[in-house]
């Protein structure tokens, strides 16, 4: 009977409030992510004429509208550096996090309908949405290139620094920070769709809490400690660091915001184990 | 012992009733912020009233109460019941849709549940890119669709649209890829909720040839549907759930009957009825029908009788406005999976004037199968065109009992007679 036991390749218990995310079924679903991203990343722009050409627009139209507005306008300084370079970079950052945050965020509502179907690990989907925002990402990073490489041709104030290095640590940190937010906001809503509401405009007062549209340096000392816990802030900062040269980041601003995406990404992946065997029931 | 695949031990699901938690963030703050100022919660007075109520059993609801079963590898296996039985319950805890109260379940092997057809399905992507995403979605690996690409494609028969977006595909098209796909599925268990209720006649004839299929490469079929005949013709193990509990479980026969039969329980197959009592009436201006009986011999009301005793199904019905073409009284005797036996109608008729009458159809021993069977009872005028004038479906019932001992019709036999009649022929041998 022992020797039996051990031969069950899946056993279904009550839901016991033990976190228990089973990695390796992910693993084995990972066909399904990449068809995922694939679906997602084909299907977006299918009946558009301009298709995926998009992907580059958004940013470039988002970055004339800033610099008209904070720059000519509001004449907000930029460290001395170039506008357009110095909002696009903002932009093409806060627009991963941003992406991943609000599309992780509807994980149980949107997909009721395929959860209530079938089951495969949930996690699949909010991890194939990262990675969609991810190409996206990559793409709109050669368009920053792109730019910076015109201006620096042309004797720009701007330099790599070595601070260029974390850069794939900083993409890494900013996903994990989406994807547990997003979750976490994906798991309450699942009782609180007031949630859903507050997602989409608190993305946007978020952004003007983060130094996109006005550099760091403009926040007065005494309030830069509370400033950091935005765990963005030093993100988006020392992105600026690395690829312009100007930025008044410090490393423990970094530190902070390290422990606060750790922190998030655990709570979140607690609660969203929990809820995804249950929100069948109340969905 | 050891070729079981799937075990459910002592299973329990609780749904609650009306509110699940307070239900929105206001409440639960409410409820905090009292509890921060130590006073009592506001909300928790309705949490009082509802657990009265729980007393009462109005809140708390119990899909499924204590369900213990265990299948072996290779069953075909039948889930039957009312609706709110608690059979979709089941089979979403199986394929882990959702988590049980209490209790356990263990599976061996890979599990696969077909709980709709097109999961997933994306209208802007291309039938292939579809197949693979859907595949996909039920467990399959790419390689997996890799292989069995042109089998799907074939099964589905849809070649010369593979790579059309499926939104251009008509319903039909779109069903019967998504359909093969699933058929594709190469689980140890696999789990099916009514899904073939789609297609045409035809390609739904060929999804039931296929999961036979299935079955018989020794892979086991969870089944639920409302078809009895669907399930008579497909598995060979039945499990009728009744308010969440296993009410019956063993061969699909017994489990139809007892199924019809628990049906009964709340109705009481009655064996006479009054049409006009019951406020049912059938019929249009040229006749309604009044009543009906089943008696034996003796004219005795009877609701079940020995297989090999002769019975009679009588008909009352009053004819409004006479024609002068026939009306045929027949009836249409069908089984306990819902297959019409037979049709018989009054040979003798002919154009009555108004007034009461009453028919009877003597039906012999040893004629039917045992089992209950449920009786259509119809009037129809054939010229000049087809007019029915009542036909009331599932009306009168009669259960036929086979002892087995001394049945004439087993010959010794003293297993399960499939067939939806079982009648004593006359049979002539000579020595050649």
């Amino acid at each position: 009977m022992e020797i039996q036991k051990n031969t069950w390749t899946t056993v279904i218990r009550p839901q016991n409030g033990r976190l228990d995310i089973n990695l390796i079924d992910i693993w084995r679903y990972r066909d399904l992510i990449i068809l995922f991203v694939r679906r997602d990343f084909v299907a977006v722009y299918k009946q558009t004429i301009l298709g995926p050409l998009w992907f580059l627009l958004q940013p470039l139209l988002s970055t004339l509208v800033f610099v008209i507005v904070f720059g000519f306008i509001a004449k907000i300084p930029t460290d001395g550096l170039p506008q357009i370079l110095f909002y696009l970079s903002g932009i093409v950052i806060w627009q991963y996090f941003a992406s991943c945050l609000v599309k992780t965020s509807d994980t149980f509502v949107a997909n009721a309908g395929m959860f209530g179907k079938v089951y495969f690990p949930r996690l699949i989907v909010p991890i194939s949405i990262v990675l969609t925002n991810l190409l996206t990402l990559g793409i709109q990073l050669c368009l920053f290139i792109i730019f910076w490489i015109s201006y620096y041709a042309r004797g720009a104030n701007i330099h790599l620094t070595a601070w260029i290095f974390t850069i794939p640590f900083l993409v890494l940190q900013m996903a994990a920070l989406g994807l547990g937010l997003g979750i976490l906001i994906s798991s309450m809503t699942t009782k609180y769709r007031d949630l859903n509401f507050i997602v989409g405009f608190g993305v946007q007062l978020w952004m003007y809490a983060t130094p996109i549209v006005y550099p760091m340096s403009q926040i007065p000392a005494a309030w830069q400690g509370i400033y950091s816990l935005n765990p963005m802030a030093a993100i988006v900062e020392i992105f600026r660091l690395a690829f312009l040269g100007t930025g008044s980041v410090q490393p423990w601003q970094w530190g902070i915001s390290i422990c606060v995406t750790v922190i998030v990404l655990l709570v979140g992946i607690m609660l969203f184990s929990r809820i995804e065997k249950t929100f069948m029931d109340t969905v | 012992m050891s070729n079981v695949v799937l075990s459910v031990e002592n299973l329990y699901k609780e749904y609650r009733l009306g509110t699940i938690s307070h239900g929105t963030l206001k409440h639960d703050l409410q409820s905090w912020w009292a509890r921060m100022r130590g006073k009592d919660d506001p909300n928790s007075q309705i949490s009082t009233l509802q657990s009265i109520r729980t007393s009462t059993g109005n809140e708390h609801f119990w899909a499924l109460q204590d369900a213990s079963f265990n299948i072996r590898q290779g069953e075909l296996v039948g889930i039957i019941g009312r609706n709110g039985a608690g059979k979709s319950t089941l089979l979403k805890i199986i394929s882990r849709i959702t988590t049980p109260t209490k209790g356990t379940i263990k599976i061996k092997g890979r599990i696969a549940s077909l709980l709709e057809v097109g999961t997933g399905f994306h209208p802007e992507l291309t039938g292939r890119e579809n197949t693979y995403l859907n595949g996909a979605i039920l467990g399959m690996s790419k390689q997996e669709i890799r292989r069995k690409f042109d089998e799907i494609v074939d099964f589905a028969e849809i070649q010369q649209f593979i790579d059309t977006p499926v939104k251009r595909y008509s319903s039909g098209m779109y069903v019967r890829l998504a359909f093969a796909i699933a058929a594709h599925l190469e689980p140890e268990i696999l789990i099916i909720d009514e899904v073939l209720a789609v297609g045409d006649a035809r390609f739904q004839k060929r999804c039931l040839g296929k999961m036979d299929e299935v079955g018989k490469q020794g892979r086991t079929i969870l089944f639920v549907s409302h078809s009895m005949s669907t399930i008579s013709s497909l598995c060979n193990r039945g499990i009728l759930l009744k308010a969440g509990m296993i009410a019956f479980d063993g061969p699909t026969t017994d489990a139809i009957q007892a199924y019809n039969a628990s049906d009964g329980a709340t109705t009481k197959y009655p064996a006479y009825i009054d049409f006009s009592a019951k406020g049912r009436l059938f019929g249009d201006e040229h006749a309604v029908l009044l009543s009906a009986a089943v008696r034996d011999t003796e004219n005795n009301l009877i609701t079940e009788i020995n297989i090999s005793k002769p019975f009679k199904i009588c008909m009352n019905y009053r004819i409004l406005k006479s024609q002068y073409s026939a009306m045929v009284p027949n009836f249409h005797f069908y089984t306990s999976a819902e297959t019409c036996a037979f049709i018989s109608q009054q040979n003798d008729s002919k154009p009555l004037p108004p007034g009461q009458y009453t028919t009877e159809c003597h039906i012999p021993g040893n004629f039917l199968n045992d089992g209950i069977y449920a009786v259509n009872l119809a009037l129809s005028t054939y010229e000049p065109g087809l007019v029915v004038h009542f036909s009331a479906k599932n009306s009168i019932f009669i259960d036929i009992k086979d002892p087995i001992e001394g049945t004439a019709t087993r010959c010794g036999y003293r297993g399960v007679f499939p067939g939806a009649v079982r009648p004593e022929l006359t049979w002539s041998l000579k020595e050649i």
